[in-house]
């Protein structure tokens, strides 16, 4: 009994690093400009899709690096024809606004590099591995892409830790996202700062996009996963990277579980046609945890003022 | 010249605070609705109801809903599409397991079911808010969106999971032609657009609006949070169920859960961000914009004579809803109904503006 439980265990938290991944971006515009960025999962897409159409025509380097260029691009493209109008709107104003970018991004992602799915080949081993096997029968099996994604998610989460804490840029970065007014009156450029954000949550976005793409193959549903990182994000907190982390491993693993041990269960009881609460469970858990901690696990604490 | 309120004398209170004030608008809008009664079947076809007003008409019952929830409230919702499904199969339900029910009131049941769910959903609202409560709101979507899929008992335990609406029949008039649907869906936007104007003129109507204006002072003069954010999330849930239960009888006929999935939910909130947060008129001028555009899309390269696949249209619709969208809010925060109120500011001063 304890080996499948584990395997689910493991499984989970190896999918909820790449949600982790999805809400890093978030996360990212969230602190430095408030703005809550629905966006990120059609840029996901957008990104994901880029790498593999072009990767089609040239060597996988060459692409990654020309998909980074893109997504500069686009970020530079995003602040100077939506974020610079929308100055000093309200919160809501600017959250609607993405939707919009989602949208256009959506249809324009496709439109330029069509819509049937298409693989990432980014050389990482498919095969199955099993680890384990002296302590359980059979071992536990566990999926070597997950496993690499989760390296490469954990060495970016150190990498944007250093870029936050020791470089010049991250530490405008922190003061922006500190206050605006303040930031902008010892002469930090705001429009800079978001771009530079805007190009980070781009590259974070073109990696979960790889690693997704891999796991499932780059398609449209892909910016549906990123509803996903919703959840996630909840949980840890809109401004929080270790509480998207955090965040995204507890949602992955207790998905995972949920729908191996409660959903035969709810199938049983309620004479149900089929399972599948993986679709509900990790935002039914984000809410019930926000009545008991609305700023979430690593959140600010709100205060408010009138 | 033509739309002046030179001359006209408000005596008394009850005039004052009219819902049209100005003779004008209280001939035109009478005008408007006859024609909508009267006229339209006049010169109206099959193509003209089903693809566009009666949709139009549903949309707008269920924009109206989320505009006082959204629009009013300030309390952003993206579970649109899930009370559409409560309201849509609590109807079925209805119509199916109590078959003498009269329609108009199953409708008003589904409503009120889709009211009660709506303000279950509600209650984390009390704790939370802003974009915090505009995902939890996904938790309602996703999950009733699912409930409705597994349970088998809503859907009368139908092996493919959907579920078809048979003859319908209102004091036993069968209504079978679009004509018939389309009148009795105008009516029931009619009744429920004044009520709903006439909620947010009022006394409730302030609380929600100084709820969204800032909630905290709001609570400090005394409107207390329970009652105003509920009574929000119970109306809107009611309009929105009643929407839902008319699309699913009205314009799909027989549906599953798919069709009340995020991108409804989706939809109905650009419905209220084009035609406007927080007005009646925008709900239906933006269900009207949403409704029109890909019909209108669509059509273009059939008039220019392109050879464009389904599939670039499908493409180029998000596009141009999502610039549009980005426009409208550079442009104009405040939406359609905005723009036609600076229209009748013009118009009073037309043609001297001096």
């Amino acid at each position: 009994m304890l080996g499948p439980v584990l395997e689910t265990l493991i499984g989970g938290l190896l999918t909820g690093v790449l949600y982790s991944l999805v809400a890093l971006g978030f996360v990212l515009i969230f602190k430095a400009s408030g703005v809550f960025n629905f966006a990120q999962g059609a840029m996901v897409l957008f990104a994901a899709l880029t790498l593999a159409r072009l990767a089609e025509v040239m060597p996988m380097l060459v692409a990654i690096g020309l998909t980074v260029l893109i997504m500069i691009a686009l970020a530079y493209a995003i602040e100077l024809l939506v974020l610079r109008h929308l100055v000093n709107q309200e919160g809501i104003i600017l959250f609607m606004a993405t939707l919009g970018v989602a949208y256009f991004l959506e249809g324009f992602g496709q439109m330029l590099w069509g819509s049937d799915i298409y693989k990432i080949d980014i050389g990482m081993p498919r095969d199955p591995i099993f680890i384990l096997e002296s302590v359980f029968p059979g071992g536990l099996l566990i999926d070597p892409s997950e496993l690499i994604a989760a390296v490469i998610c954990a060495v970016m989460v150190a990498v944007l830790a250093v870029f936050f804490q020791v470089t010049r840029i991250g530490r405008a970065l922190r003061a922006v996202a500190d206050d605006h007014q303040a930031a902008q009156s010892v002469g930090i450029p705001l429009d800079y700062i978001w771009l530079v954000v805007w190009a980070v949550a781009g590259v974070v976005a073109l990696v979960a996009g790889m690693m997704w793409g891999v796991k499932l193959g780059v398609q449209f549903s892909l910016a549906q996963v990123a509803l996903k990182a919703l959840p996630v994000l909840i949980l840890g907190g809109f401004t929080s990277i270790p509480g998207a982390i955090v965040g995204g491993l507890i949602i992955g693993a207790t998905e995972k579980l949920a729908e191996v041990m409660l959903g035969p269960v709810l199938v049983r009881w309620f004479d149900l046609a089929g399972g599948g609460i993986e679709n509900w469970f990790a935002y039914v858990l984000a809410l019930l945890f926000l009545l008991v901690r609305p700023q979430g696990l690593f959140g600010e604490r709100i205060i408010e003022r009138v | 010249m033509l739309y002046r309120e030179a001359g006209q004398f408000k005596t008394s209170y009850v005039a004052d605070q009219a819902i049209f004030p100005i003779a004008q608008d209280r001939w035109s809008v009478l005008l408007l609705g006859a024609f909508a009664f009267l006229g339209v079947p006049l010169v109206a076809g099959d193509y003209l109801y089903t693809e566009v007003l009666i949709p139009v008409l549903i949309l707008s019952i269920a924009a109206i809903g989320l505009n006082i929830l959204t629009g009013y409230c300030g309390q952003v919702s993206l579970g649109t599409g899930g009370f559409m499904a409560v309201g849509a199969y609590a109807a079925y339900n209805l119509a199916l397991r109590v078959p003498d029910l009269n329609l108009i009131i199953v409708f008003i049941l589904a409503g009120a079911i889709a009211m009660l769910v709506g303000m279950l959903f509600g209650l984390p609202s009390l704790r939370i808010k802003g974009f915090y409560l505009a995902v939890a709101t996904l938790a309602a979507q996703f999950f009733l969106e699912w409930t409705f899929a597994r349970v088998k008992w809503f859907t009368n335990y139908a092996p493919s999971g959907s579920v078809a609406i048979g003859r319908i029949d209102l004091f036993g008039i069968p209504i079978d032609t679009p004509l018939k649907t389309y009148l009795l869906v105008l009516a029931f936007a009619v009744v429920l657009a004044l009520a709903a104007k006439n909620l947010v003129r009022g006394r409730i109507g302030r609380m929600w609006m100084a709820m969204r204006d800032m909630d905290i002072a709001a609570e400090i003069i005394g409107i207390r949070p329970l009652h105003a954010k509920l009574s929000a999330f119970a109306v809107s849930s009611f309009y929105v169920g009643i929407a839902g239960a008319l699309w699913g009888f009205f314009r799909l006929g027989s549906w599953e859960p798919l069709a009340f999935d995020i991108d409804r939910s989706f939809q109905v909130l650009f419905m209220i961000i084009i035609g406007g947060l927080g007005s009646i008129l925008g709900s239906f001028l933006g269900a009207a914009f949403i409704i029109l555009v890909p019909i209108v899309l669509n059509q273009i390269p059939r008039w220019l004579g392109l050879p464009v696949s389904t599939a670039t249209i499908s493409h180029v619709e998000f596009m141009v809803f999502g610039a549009m969208i980005v426009l409208f809010l550079i442009a104009e925060p405040n939406g359609l109904a905005r723009l036609w109120a600076t229209a009748k500011e013009k118009l009073r001063l037309w043609p001297f503006p001096y």
